[in-house]
């Protein structure tokens, strides 16, 4: 939906700024993880690529609002700084696709790195909605840049922050307690949402405990709705396939291991499509010479692995089909609610079914499954 | 009062002129969930390349003034997911596809066009021509008129003599009407112009370039003044070759600045970043535009800029009526 909305307030919570919008359309809408994109600057403005902001709340008073939380970074988030309620901006939402939300009552652990925290408190009382237990793990530079650390401790069954100066909770990066946190919250799932660094390690921490990450991007996005092709990350398909997925469409939620934090940032070179892929002519001939299995010739899908006989990412492909029983620790039911977790996100796409057909570019949308959305603050 | 929107692309008639921006609206069903994509004239397609590719690494995007650089690097599935995919969505929603091709040399070119020709349903051909070579030093073709009228060539020989093919021109060469001209005479039905200019950022704090692929294309209002003008040069030099015309279209009125350059259609583009459901405002807004200069209908203004003032009252449709507030001197 793309709607004109009316500033009701903004206002500054600590290092950041909270803005609540009058958009019904965009509230009804709404399912945690889901970001709007603002044009800023006014019809006249030179600053052309609209910022996208994870959504930190809706509410019904107003016919519906929505909240957003950003920092001023440059020009264009200072200009949002300045408006004044009444004023009246172009507002696009909600788009990505949204967390997916376990089926069962699970111990859920909700990461967040600065203003990253945002989208975790509406999907905290979704999932409180599911009688799910919600532990929150909140970190930041300072003190002031924890966003929600109050809210937190008021709606989580716990909250530990941390913060890099020890101005708030104890002195570290969340990475640094989250064995200890998983320990003490018996973690099922891992909900994230912050800076690529910070989920790359949530990711392999939670490999080792076997628990599900279902983790939101932040990348850098030109125009939110998927023409653009700006916010691309290398995502591992269902088909094992890693593709260059957009954040915006088929994200910003991933499943943290469908995403190859390492290579976020390069093209990896089997990637669908990468340069130094084999020509038509080349693989037909692989084709006839039995090299290259039938089934993969479909619109230029090979495997490296399959051409070259090299086993590309073995750790990786793995991850996403972790062994059930793998880790002593966790058995068979903890596995289940995984499962159970993978096809409610099924239902979570059905549910953006318009958003699902509008998607032409990707064959992996089973498998992002997990996936749903939260990009925030990408404003400059 | 309604205006007669309607645009000539080739001998293809089309409803009303405005269009995406080959590149800036996927192939159309992003759009879909904001505009009906078959009320704007065309969906010009994101380039279509023969293999699937990944495209640049990211960064990608820069924000200039008024402007922006992308380098995406043709990331696409390739042309059988197009065909398989995208294309048979786009006609059952009613709109019309004009296909941008690219390719790295001049056979790749001819494939697609022998390929989109075979599909049906294809309203036009618009060949992105600014690629580099492969065979010839990675020079880019649309920056040499040979190798420009190379791949025209090419690309008419392998296209249904029904299909209309655009030759999208860069601008980033010191002589556009002689590769107009080339590409007209190696068999163009049409031009489009402009694409992209090649721009750099250089992040001033990390002190390296801000796109990962060094330099990217600029894009937007900031780029209008050089769409104008080479779209009054190739139209000066060519008066009866359609041109589709783009580059930092934002409202209505900058669609009409192109349309009076010469362009009989307009693509919009970067704008579709901020503005989601610009064709459709922009369409709306150009038609109102139309109105308050009491022009009834949009042929009649294609080009206008270049009468002379005196003359431009007589060579208007006989049913036109110039409003009061237009400055026409009668003499």
């Amino acid at each position: 939906m793309q709607v004109r909305g009316t500033v009701l307030t903004v206002r500054r919570v600590d290092a950041y700024y909270a803005m609540t919008l009058v958009a019904p359309a965009i509230a009804a809408r709404f399912k945690p993880g889901q970001f709007v994109t603002l044009a800023v600057g006014g019809p006249d403005t030179s600053m052309l690529l609209s910022r996208a902001f994870s959504i930190h709340d809706v509410r019904p008073d107003h016919g519906g609002t929505v909240e957003f939380v950003f920092a001023v970074h440059g020009a264009g988030t200072q200009w949002l700084a300045e408006r004044r309620s009444r004023d009246v901006l172009d507002v696009t939402g909600p788009l990505g696709k949204a967390f997916p939300l376990p089926r069962d009552p699970v111990n859920c652990l909700l990461i967040g790195g600065g203003y990253g925290s945002a989208p975790l408190f509406s999907l905290a009382s979704k999932l409180k909605e599911r009688r799910c237990e919600v532990d929150f793990l909140l970190g930041a530079g300072s003190g002031d840049r924890v966003f929600g650390a109050l809210t937190a401790r008021r709606t989580g069954r716990t909250a530990v922050i941390t913060t890099e100066d020890g101005s708030l909770g104890s002195r570290g990066v969340v990475t640094d307690l989250l064995d200890q946190v998983i320990h003490d919250g018996r973690t099922d799932v891992i909900y994230a949402c912050g800076p690529m660094p910070m989920l790359r390690q949530i990711t392999v921490l939670a490999r080792r405990y076997d628990i599900p990450v279902q983790a939101a991007v932040e990348e850098a996005m030109a125009c939110g709705i998927g023409v653009c092709m700006t916010c691309v990350l290398p995502v591992i398909g269902s088909d094992g396939i890693t593709r260059m997925s957009r954040a915006c469409m088929d994200g910003p939620v991933f499943r943290g291991e469908t995403v190859r934090w390492d290579d976020v940032g390069t093209i990896p070179f089997d990637a669908f499509g990468a340069p130094g892929w084999e020509p038509r002519s080349r693989r037909a001939a692989e084709l006839q010479n039995g090299q290259v299995r039938a089934g993969d010739v479909r619109a230029g899908d090979v495997r490296v692995g399959d051409v070259r006989g090299g086993d590309v990412r073995p750790d990786r492909a793995g991850a996403g089909r972790a062994q059930p029983g793998s880790q002593p620790g966790r058995g068979h039911g903890e596995r289940r609610d995984a499962n159970r977790e993978h096809h409610d996100g099924r239902d979570a796409d059905r549910d953006n079914a318009d958003r699902v057909a509008a998607d032409p570019a990707h064959g992996d949308r089973g498998d992002a499954t997990g996936g749903a959305g939260g990009s925030h603050g990408h404003g400059r | 009062m309604a205006v007669d929107l309607r645009a000539k692309l080739g001998h293809v008639e089309l409803p009303n002129p405005i269009m995406t921006a080959s590149g800036c609206a996927g192939a159309g069903r992003e759009l879909a969930q904001f505009i009906d994509v078959s009320k704007i004239g065309a969906i010009v397609t994101k380039s279509v390349m023969l293999s699937p590719r990944s495209g640049r690494p990211t960064p990608r995007m820069a924000e200039t003034p008024s402007g922006m650089l992308n380098s995406i690097g043709l990331q696409g599935p390739g042309i059988d997911a197009f065909l398989q995919r995208d294309l048979p969505w786009l006609l059952s929603r009613g709109a019309r596809a004009v296909v941008s091709i690219a390719g790295g040399t001049v056979a790749e070119y001819a494939d697609l066009a022998g390929r989109l020709s075979d599909a049906a349903g294809v309203t036009a051909i618009e060949v992105n021509i600014s690629c580099p070579n492969v065979e010839h030093r990675g020079q880019v073709f649309a920056c040499n008129p040979d190798s420009a009228a190379a791949v025209i060539d090419a690309v008419r020989a392998r296209t249904r003599y029904d299909i209309p093919v655009f030759a999208k021109l860069s601008p980033d060469v010191s002589d556009i009407v002689a590769v107009a001209k080339a590409c007209v005479s190696a068999g163009a039905d049409g031009l489009s112009m402009i694409n992209t200019l090649l721009g750099m950022v250089i992040d001033t704090d990390t002190m390296r370039p801000r796109l990962a692929g060094l330099t990217g294309g600029l894009s937007g209002p900031a780029i209008r003044p050089i769409a104008v003008r080479c779209i009054w040069q190739v139209r000066e030099a060519l008066p009866g070759v359609p041109i589709i015309g783009m580059g930092g279209v934002r409202t209505g009125r900058d669609a009409l600045e192109l349309i009076l350059a010469g362009a009989s259609m307009v693509s919009v583009g970067t704008t579709i970043f901020h503005d989601p459901s610009a064709c459709a405002r922009i369409l709306r807004e150009l038609e109102e535009e139309l109105i308050a200069r009491g022009v009834d209908r949009l042929t009649d203004v294609v080009g206008l800029a270049h009468q002379p003032p005196a003359v431009t009252a007589r060579t208007l449709h006989p049913n036109t009526r110039i409003s009061p507030n237009t400055r026409v001197r009668r003499s």
